[in-house]
C-alpha cells in the first residue's frame, strides 16, 4: 500500500485567518453590537473589525457552503467563520463593506442576520430522522418550526436576556441541552421490544444489562433462546439499552413524543450554571410544523418577556419569582411527572414553609 | 432527469423565514444528487411514520484508526438505494472554526466526488460531519483528505476532538489562548484521538473565560476556562461615560440607546456584594470577586479581566447516560496556562492513568468520580483539597477514617476492652 498520511490533525488555526486576526490576536479591547447580528471590535491599536452574523442550518449541502464561500471570497477576503451555535460570521475591516455584504446576504435569501445580544439565537441541535439511529424525535424539521415562529426574537434585541434553546432528538443528549434556557428533548414512553430470536447473535448480553441505569434488565430464556427480559415497572424508556444492543429498539410512533424543560445556563454570569427542568412532560410528534410543541414554547418565551427583570435568564427568573409561579403564569399543567424520583430526588424538594398560594 | 420523491410533508418546511433545510437539499437532489433525494424520500416517510428509518450502527473505518467514522445503514434501502449506506466522518475543525475558503473548497470537492454533498456545519463536539458515503469510499475519501491536510476527529471510547471558543482571535475577555492550547492537545493526543483505548469517551473543551461560550461546565469531562487572580481593570473616564449614557449598556445587546443604571443592573446584580458607586467611581473588592463576568458583560469599554491570567479546571460534566447529568467541577482553581502547557499535560495524564485503571466499561470520569469519590480523585492525581471545589463541606457525618488516621490503628481485643467494661 502506498505511504499512507494519518495522525496529522487539523489544520493549524492560523492558516485560516485574515490579517487583521494575526495582527490584532490577543489585542482586541472593546466591542459594541451595532445592530442586531452586527458587531464591532475594536483593538488596542484603534483597529476595528466588523462581524455580520447569520442563522446557520448546521444541516447543509456543499450547494449552500458554496454560497457561503463566494460571499466570504467577494467581501471578506476568502475568510468566515462558524460560531459554537452554528451561526456563520462574515468579518470585514472596514465600515463600508458592511452595506453590500448585508445586501448579498438578503439577495442570497438564506442567510438571515441576526444572533446577538438579547436574542434567540441558533438553535443548536442534534440529526433527528435524518440520520440518527436512536431518534425519538425529528431535529432539523422542529428547529424550523421553532425558528420559524420565534424569528422575530433572532434578529432583535427584546427579550430580558438571551435564550438559548438547544434540542436533543433522545436522551443521549449529543451536544448537552441540560443546560438551556429551553431544551426540547425527543422521548420515548414504552419499554423496548425485544427480538428475542435475534438478540444474542447481536448483542453482548452482559453489557447490555450493565446498560440500564435502573437494573432494569436481567438474562432470560425466552421461547427457548438465550435473551433478555425488562421489568416495565423499572424501565424509564431512556434507550441505553438499544445503544448497546440492535436487537431491543424503543421507537414507536405512539409512544415518542417531546419534553420540554427550561431554566438551564451554562455561563457563571451572576448565577451559577444550573441544569434545564422539566416544563411539559409530553408533546406527541406533530411532523412536519410540531404545532403544540411551537405553541408551548412561544408562550414560555412570552411570558418570560413581560414578567422578567432585565438581564434575568429565564432560569433566575423562575428561581426568583419560585417555581409555582412559572406554572401559574405560564398556565403549564403541573403532575407527578414534575417530581423528581432519580438519585439526589430530595434535593429537589422544598423542605420549607417558604411557598407562595397560586389559583 | 434527476430522481426525486414527492415530499408533502418536508414541502412544508419551505415556508417561514428561517433558512430551509428542505429547499437546499432539494436543490441538491435537483443537481443530480440521488443521495439527497432519497434523503429527502426517506425522512418524508420517517414523518409519515413518525419513526426513524436507520439500522443501528455497523462497524465500518479506515485503516489504523478506530474511530472518526460513523457506520450507518437505511433499513428500508430498496426504496431509497442512494441511501443505504449513510456513513459520515467526522473532519477535524480548524480551531474555533475559521476557514479560508480556498481550504474549504478541498472538503467540498472530495465530497461532492464521493460523498452525498450533505454536511454538518458543524456536529456537537465540533467536528465538521461529512454526512452520507458508501462503505467503498471511505478509504479513498480519507486519502484525498488527509493529501490536502484534513484528518479525522475522534469517535468511540476514545479522545474526541477537542474544541475552543473565539477566544483571543476575536474576543476581548479571552483569558487564555483558547486555540493554542485546543490545537496542542489535538496535536499532542491523536493517538489517543484515533485509537479508542479508554473506558469510554473523554471531551475537553476550552473556554477563554468564565461566560463559558463553549459550554465546558456542562459537558467536557475536563473544562479549561480562562480566568484571571489579579485585580479587574478600571478605566474611570468609561465607567463615567456609562453613567452619563454616552455609552451603551451590554455592548448593545439591549439596543444602542440603552442606558446603564450602575447601582442597580452592575452594582446590586453583583453576587458577593463587592462593588459600590457613589455616583462618580466604581469600586471593587477584587478579593471578594468570583469573576463571573456580569459587570465586564454590561461595561466592556470600562472593565476588562486582569492581566495575571490562567485557566480554572473542572472536571466531569456529562450529559445524563448512565448515571444522570453532570457539570464539572473544580480540582484546580489555577494554573497558569503557558505552552507547550506541560503542567496541564501532567496533571490530564494522571486523570487518565486513574481512569484507564479504575473505570467500568462505559464510566465516564464524571461517573467514576461520583463512584469512588472526589478525595480518591485528587489523591490519584496528587491534588491537596481546597475549599474552593466544593460549594458546602459534607453535611453526612459518615466520615471513612483510614487506619493509619487513628491512633493506634483498627486493631483492639474484646479482653481488653472487657477489662474496663464489664459485659
Amino acid at each position: 500500500m502506498a505511504e499512507r498520511i494519518t495522525d496529522i490533525g487539523p489544520p493549524k488555526y492560523d492558516e485560516m485567518w485574515p490579517d487583521i486576526i494575526k495582527d490584532n490576536y490577543g489585542k482586541w479591547k472593546y466591542h459594541e453590537i451595532l445592530e442586531p447580528g452586527v458587531l464591532k471590535h475594536v483593538s488596542e491599536t484603534g483597529t476595528e473589525l466588523y462581524t455580520v452574523r447569520c442563522a446557520g442550518t448546521r444541516l447543509m449541502t456543499t450547494l449552500h457552503l458554496e454560497n457561503i464561500c463566494k460571499i466570504a471570497d467577494e467581501f471578506c477576503g476568502g475568510f468566515f467563520r462558524f460560531t459554537t451555535r452554528n451561526n456563520i460570521e462574515f468579518m470585514v475591516d472596514d465600515a463600508s463593506k458592511l452595506e453590500p455584504l448585508k445586501k448579498a446576504l438578503a439577495d442570497n435569501g438564506a442567510l438571515p442576520i441576526g444572533g446577538t445580544g438579547a436574542c434567540i439565537t441558533n438553535i443548536v441541535h442534534t440529526q433527528g430522522w435524518v440520520h440518527c439511529h436512536t431518534p425519538a424525535i425529528d431535529a432539523s424539521g422542529i428547529v424550523k418550526a421553532v425558528m420559524d415562529e420565534l424569528f422575530e426574537y433572532f434578529g432583535s434585541h427584546k427579550l430580558p436576556a438571551q435564550v438559548r434553546i438547544s434540542l436533543a432528538c433522545c436522551l443521549n443528549m449529543c451536544g448537552a441541552v441540560h443546560c438551556s434556557d429551553i431544551a426540547i428533548l425527543g422521548v420515548h414512553r414504552k419499554p423496548p421490544v425485544i427480538e428475542h430470536s435475534h438478540l444474542d447473535k447481536m448483542c453482548e448480553i452482559p453489557t447490555t444489562i450493565a446498560a440500564c441505569p435502573t437494573a432494569a434488565i436481567k438474562p432470560a430464556k425466552v421461547d427457548g433462546y438465550k435473551s433478555v427480559a425488562v421489568n416495565a415497572d423499572r424501565c424509564m424508556f431512556c434507550g441505553n439499552c438499544y445503544t448497546m444492543c440492535p436487537a431491543m429498539p424503543l421507537a414507536d410512533a405512539d409512544g415518542d413524543g417531546i419534553a420540554l424543560w427550561v431554566g438551564g445556563k451554562v455561563s457563571n454570569a451572576r448565577s451559577m450554571p444550573k441544569f434545564s427542568k422539566l416544563a411539559v412532560p409530553f408533546i406527541p410528534n406533530e411532523p412536519p410544523r410540531w404545532p403544540s410543541t411551537v405553541e408551548a414554547i412561544k408562550k414560555i418565551v412570552e411570558v418570560y418577556a413581560a414578567d422578567a427583570n432585565k438581564y434575568e435568564r429565564i432560569g433566575e427568573w423562575a428561581e426568583r419569582i419560585g417555581w409555582e409561579r412559572f406554572f401559574e403564569k405560564t398556565g403549564l399543567e403541573f403532575s407527578h411527572h414534575h417530581i423528581d424520583d432519580y438519585r439526589f430526588a430530595m434535593t429537589t424538594w422544598r423542605n420549607s414553609t417558604q411557598f407562595k398560594f397560586t389559583d | 432527469m434527476a430522481k426525486e420523491h414527492p415530499t408533502p410533508m418536508l414541502d412544508e418546511l419551505e415556508k417561514g423565514p428561517w433558512p430551509s433545510f428542505v429547499t437546499d437539499i432539494k436543490a441538491a437532489a435537483k443537481a443530480g444528487k440521488d443521495a439527497c433525494a432519497d434523503l429527502l424520500g426517506q425522512l418524508e416517510l420517517s414523518y409519515k411514520d413518525k419513526e426513524g428509518h436507520w439500522k443501528h450502527g455497523g462497524i465500518v473505518g479506515v485503516l489504523g484508526y478506530g474511530g472518526g467514522v460513523i457506520g450507518r445503514y437505511s433499513d428500508v434501502p430498496e426504496l431509497f438505494p442512494g441511501v443505504e449506506h449513510f456513513h459520515t466522518l467526522r473532519v477535524n475543525q480548524p480551531a474555533s472554526k475559521f476557514y479560508k475558503t480556498e481550504r474549504l473548497r478541498e472538503i467540498i470537492d472530495i465530497w461532492n466526488r464521493r460523498g452525498s454533498g450533505m454536511l454538518n456545519m458543524h456536529g456537537s463536539t465540533g467536528d465538521m460531519v461529512l454526512l452520507g458515503a458508501f462503505t467503498e469510499e471511505l478509504e479513498p475519501i480519507f486519502a484525498e483528505l488527509t493529501a490536502k491536510g484534513w484528518d479525522l476527529g475522534g469517535s468511540g471510547s476514545a479522545l474526541r476532538t477537542p474544541s475552543c471558543c473565539v477566544g483571543k482571535a476575536r474576543c476581548e475577555w479571552a483569558c487564555i489562548d483558547t486555540q493554542d492550547i485546543c490545537y496542542t492537545l489535538t496535536m499532542e493526543y491523536q493517538d489517543e484521538l484515533h485509537r479508542p483505548a479508554w473506558p469510554y469517551k473523554f471531551k475537553f473543551k476550552v473556554d477563554g473565560c468564565p461566560n463559558c461560550c463553549v459550554a465546558s461546565i456542562a459537558r467536557a469531562d475536563c473544562s479549561i476556562i480562562g480566568t484571571w487572580r489579579d485585580d479587574i481593570r478600571i478605566d474611570a473616564e468609561a465607567v463615567k461615560a456609562y453613567a452619563a449614557g454616552e455609552i451603551a449598556a451590554n455592548g448593545g445587546g439591549h439596543g444602542t440607546d440603552d442606558k446603564l443604571d450602575i447601582q442597580k443592573d452592575v452594582v446590586e446584580l453583583c453576587p458577593t456584594q463587592c462593588m459600590s458607586w457613589d455616583g462618580s467611581t466604581l469600586t471593587i473588592n477584587n478579593a471578594e470577586c468570583t469573576r463571573c463576568m456580569h459587570c465586564i458583560n454590561l461595561m466592556p469599554q470600562a472593565l476588562r479581566p486582569g492581566t495575571d491570567t490562567g485557566a480554572t479546571i473542572l472536571v466531569g460534566a456529562k450529559a445524563p447516560i448512565l448515571e444522570g447529568a453532570q457539570m464539572s467541577s473544580v480540582v484546580i482553581p489555577f494554573i497558569k496556562m503557558e505552552a507547550p502547557y506541560d503542567d496541564f499535560k501532567e496533571f490530564i495524564e494522571k486523570v487518565w492513568d486513574w481512569w484507564d485503571e479504575n473505570g467500568k466499561n462505559r464510566e465516564r470520569l464524571g461517573e467514576l468520580i461520583q463512584r469512588l469519590g472526589l478525595a480518591e480523585f485528587l489523591k490519584a492525581v496528587d491534588l491537596e483539597p481546597v475549599p474552593q471545589m466544593i460549594k458546602e463541606p459534607r453535611s453526612n457525618p459518615y466520615i471513612f477514617y483510614k487506619e493509619e488516621e487513628v491512633p493506634g490503628g483498627f486493631e483492639r481485643t474484646i479482653d481488653d476492652y472487657r477489662k474496663r467494661h464489664a459485659r
